[in-house]
């Protein structure tokens, strides 16, 4: 405790106080007696006495240990009671770094945990490694052959990634961070050693001290990080270096997801190819078109497929398949993969469709498959202006035919389906489409769709062929959008089945075909396989 | 040689011609003639095919032509523009400018503006993935993770893709990709892209190329927002609740019809359900103005209806009647009530308006 008057002079201190301030005298000027912080306490007291006992108390350092002032005015005079708070200060300051670090390590986590494109994710982890950890950041992916990705961050200026060829030898403890080894203390790495392939272009002066950390990732290495200070910048700190690691632990295990989550999509995309429908055209004069929603917003393949084998020529028939396969998702779509290649050997015999029916129903029997299907299959051969069909149903909904007066026929082949009994019986029926009629085949999914303003009826049939009269001379793709469009909004959220609509449509014009940008007449080569 | 102007007015008469006659050839022939005599790829885009495509939305509100002629023509200008796009790319940029991705909103089958801006984006030397109609947000996800764009350019034209547009909005950026919003659905002058925390809005084509040239920072990921945040409204659960209760409100007000019209009950069923269908078009605008908190686009619709009705000759009394009988169901909902009373005033000051409106036909 200190006493002070009016006129900043100091008039008595206790012996605590003495032991604080050894040098202070009784009577001497306050500003000479004490540290500035509290001179200046003073002297604003006086001035505004009644902002003296503001929110924040006067504090500063005295010698090596910290003081809080507490204020009492006694008469005329300033009484100051000086509480040591070094101990909470180190405290605070401890806590403080404790939350920033911790503050760093979460954003840095919802942010590298948020994107799972791996040169995104190494930029994220650059970057912020660069303005939190470090003057600037090198991010090594593990070599490819001999080639290295690498994203240099520096701080203040955007992300480079590269790939070449670097020698990671060249930066001591590099090659055994990225295999995986402890990490090398960033006191034994000789700034000097560092070659100039590992410091970012922006990076201004010379390297002070560095640290490199390897990325762990799941069971194999993620790559390394490199941290750089330069020499004006203080080295890094034991606790920098842990923080750093762990920051590394963070980045290592967001990027093999990254990693992990790209090599299964690249594998999934791959084997998905050949089980995705194909894109449909012109072929020999008649328009094809077709549309295909999975059950499963989220999936791709499902359990309805359609086909569109083109004939070698245009005097040859062409072969149009759609069909549904029991169940849904990958299950089905495996082995509606099976049955569409089984049905591109069969070509040569689609002059007979029962025939080949009963060679896939063969085929489907033999095989480890329960599952059965339904199928519709249409021959389409165009002689002059009529294109010819003939269509056989095994187990399927009998396509429609739209014709130019509006009417919608439904085609008159019944059969059995295909995969359940020893033998499938089918009729195939013959017809003709004039210019501009359509015949549309589609799977159950569409007439089953559940839904509308009422919420639970069938979209059904009927609603189908209305829909399907107003079509009338329609391009095949618009009938088979509007088709799709109608089910999906007639549907809104509800739960669905696999949907595929098929369009084989006669054009009203000549046999344009400006998907291809020219006429392509009978030049247009298959589609689909 | 002709005047640019002059150029790009006779090739929007001839495609229109085309088009309406279903004519897939002429379409096309008229589109590449056109390049031939000199108009770019960009004006025959914009300045000749875009115009015709918003004729058609317009004749059909009109009533002047089909649902048919309507489908055909957006087919046949959909394929005019693939024909376009997949000309031998001579004299095209090579994609220098950066990747960005171009799709539709989930439910929204209106892909041609979407094709357009990505046809667009791609003269000018942009790199784009185009994801097509109706993307589902999943999908899109997806391909964000896998190709990492400079940006998700968003489209939409039906309104009531709001709420799902503002789910993909959400998903996009929580991955750091920023997204810019156009079509119709985000309102006059993109008013609800903001609401919705959209990145940018652009009103047309260009004004996305411009966007993006300009570029548009990432948005920071960990800053993840919930729903309510963009939309502190949705906490009086308004919009929840109708939308959870569509099928019982167009029920209702289905009964409620047939007492106040007895001519209804002689409807066919095919009459009905239109009838249904329309009740349900306006409970979800309402749902979508609560979630938006707007009711001028609920009135917009209306009167753009009422404008549909007339020219199809049914009297707009019906909608007000309909209105009437959804506002005894929400007695609940203060803030439902007040978009209805707000959408009955306009529609007894709403003498014949011409359209066109929001397109919100199929």
């Amino acid at each position: 405790m200190l006493v002070s008057d009016r006129h900043g002079h100091l008039v008595r201190l206790n012996d605590a106080a003495r032991l604080v301030l050894p040098d202070a005298v009784s009577g001497g000027r306050l500003s000479e007696q004490v540290p500035a912080w509290l001179a200046d306490a003073h002297q604003r007291t006086i001035a505004a006495p009644a902002q003296g006992t503001s929110a924040e108390l006067p504090h500063g350092a005295i010698g090596e240990r910290y003081f809080e002032a507490r204020i009492t005015l006694s008469g005329g005079d300033v009484v100051w009671w000086l509480v040591d708070a070094t101990d909470r200060r180190v405290a605070e300051r401890a806590l403080g770094d404790a939350r920033r670090r911790s503050e760093v390590l979460s954003e840095a986590s919802s942010t590298l945990l948020s994107t799972l494109n791996v040169p995104r994710c190494m930029e994220v982890a650059a970057a912020l490694a660069a303005e939190h950890l470090a003057e600037a950041a090198v991010l090594i992916a593990p070599p490819q052959g001999r080639r290295c990705s690498l994203t240099y961050a520096c701080q203040g200026d955007p992300v480079v990634q590269t790939s070449r060829q670097v020698d990671v030898t060249g930066v001591p403890g590099l090659r055994e961070a990225l295999q995986g080894f402890p990490p090398v203390p960033a006191r034994w790495i000789n700034p000097d050693d560092i070659p100039d392939w590992a410091i970012p272009d922006g990076f201004a002066g010379s390297v002070g001290s560095v640290i490199v950390a390897p990325l762990p990732g799941h069971g194999v290495p993620a790559g390394a990080l490199i941290l750089l200070r330069s020499s004006t910048e203080q080295a890094f700190t034991e606790g920098e270096e842990v923080f750093a690691r762990l920051f590394a632990a963070r980045a290592g295990a967001a990027l093999s997801a990254a990693r992990l989550y790209t090599e299964q999509a690249t594998i999934t995309a791959t084997l998905m190819q050949d089980l995705l429908p194909p894109t449909l055209r012109t072929v020999h004069g008649v328009e094809y078109a077709g549309s295909y929603r999975t059950s499963k917003d989220h999936e791709r393949v499902g359990g309805d497929f359609y086909d569109v084998h083109p004939g070698a020529d245009p005097s040859e028939e062409t072969l149009v398949v759609l069909g549904d396969v029991a169940g849904k998702g990958l299950d089905a779509a495996v082995l509606t993969g099976k049955i569409r290649n089984t049905l591109h050997a069969l070509l040569p015999l689609a002059e007979d469709h029962q025939h080949i029916l009963n060679l896939l129903n063969s085929a489907l029997l033999t095989s480890h498959h329960t599952r059965f299907a339904t199928l519709a299959l249409a021959s389409v051969q165009r002689r002059g202006g009529r294109t010819q069909l003939r269509l056989t149903s095994a187990g399927h909904l009998p396509p429609l035919i739209v014709r130019t007066d509006g009417t919608v026929e439904e085609a008159g082949t019944r059969g059995t389906l295909v995969g359940a009994l020893p033998a499938v019986t089918a009729r195939t029926v013959g017809t003709v489409l004039a210019p501009g009629e359509t015949c549309l085949l589609y799977t159950d999914g569409v007439t089953e769709a559940r839904g509308g303003p009422l919420g639970d009826e069938l979209f059904g049939e009927d609603r189908l062929k209305r829909a399907l009269a107003e079509c009338v001379g329609m391009p095949g793709e618009a009938v088979v959008e509007r088709v799709q469009m109608l089910a999906a909004q007639w549907l809104r959220d509800g739960r669905h089945d696999d949907m595929a609509v098929m369009a084989i449509t006669a054009p009203k014009a000549g046999p344009l075909n400006t998907a291809d940008g020219h006429a392509s007449g009978g030049t247009t080569r298959r589609s689909g396989w | 040689m002709v005047s640019e102007p002059t150029a790009t007015a006779g090739a929007v008469q001839r495609l229109w011609h085309a088009v309406m006659a279903g004519d897939e050839h002429r379409a096309a022939a008229t589109v590449h003639d056109a390049m031939a005599q000199g108009l770019s790829e960009e004006t025959l885009l914009l300045q000749v095919i875009a115009p015709v495509q918003e004729k058609v939305g317009v004749e059909w509100a009109a009533d002047r032509i089909s649902v048919a002629q309507e489908h055909a023509a957006t087919a046949i200008n959909e394929r005019v523009v693939a024909s376009l796009a997949h000309r031998p790319a001579a004299g095209r940029p090579a994609p220098d400018r950066g990747r960005v991705t171009v799709a539709c909103v989930d439910g929204e089958w209106h892909a041609l503006p979407a094709r357009l801006v990505a046809q667009v984006l791609t003269l000018r030397g942009w790199r784009v993935d185009y994801l097509g109609a109706q993307t589902p947000t999943s999908h899109l996800i997806a391909h964000l993770h896998l190709t990492n764009p400079d940006a998700v350019l968003l489209s939409g034209s039906i309104p009531t893709h709001l709420p799902t547009a503002h789910a993909a909005i959400s998903a996009c950026q929580a991955i750091g990709v920023p997204v810019l919003a156009g079509g119709r659905a985000f309102g006059p002058r993109g008013r609800y892209a903001t609401a919705l925390g959209a990145d940018r809005w652009a009103a047309d084509a260009r004004a996305a190329v411009a966007v993006l040239e300009a570029g548009v920072p990432r948005p920071s990921p960990s800053a993840i927002r919930h729903t309510v945040d963009d939309l502190p409204h949705l906490a009086d659960q308004e919009y929840t609740l109708v939308v959870r209760s569509r099928t019982q409100f167009v029920k209702q007000t289905l009964a409620d019809l047939d007492d106040r019209f007895p001519a209804m009950r002689a409807y066919s069923s095919a009459q009905r359900e239109r009838t249904a269908e329309d009740i349900a078009h306006i409970v979800d605008f309402l749902a979508t103005a609560l979630y938006v908190d707007d009711p001028d686009l609920f009135t917009a619709f209306l009167t753009w209806t009422a404008g549909i009705l007339t020219a199809r000759g049914v009297p707009a009394r019906s909608l007000a009647a309909g209105l009437d009988a959804l506002a005894d169901q929400l007695r609940d909902f203060p803030r439902a009530l007040k978009m209805i009373e707000h959408g009955r005033a306009a529609l007894t000051e709403h003498t014949t308006r011409p359209v066109p409106g929001p397109d919100i036909h199929a």
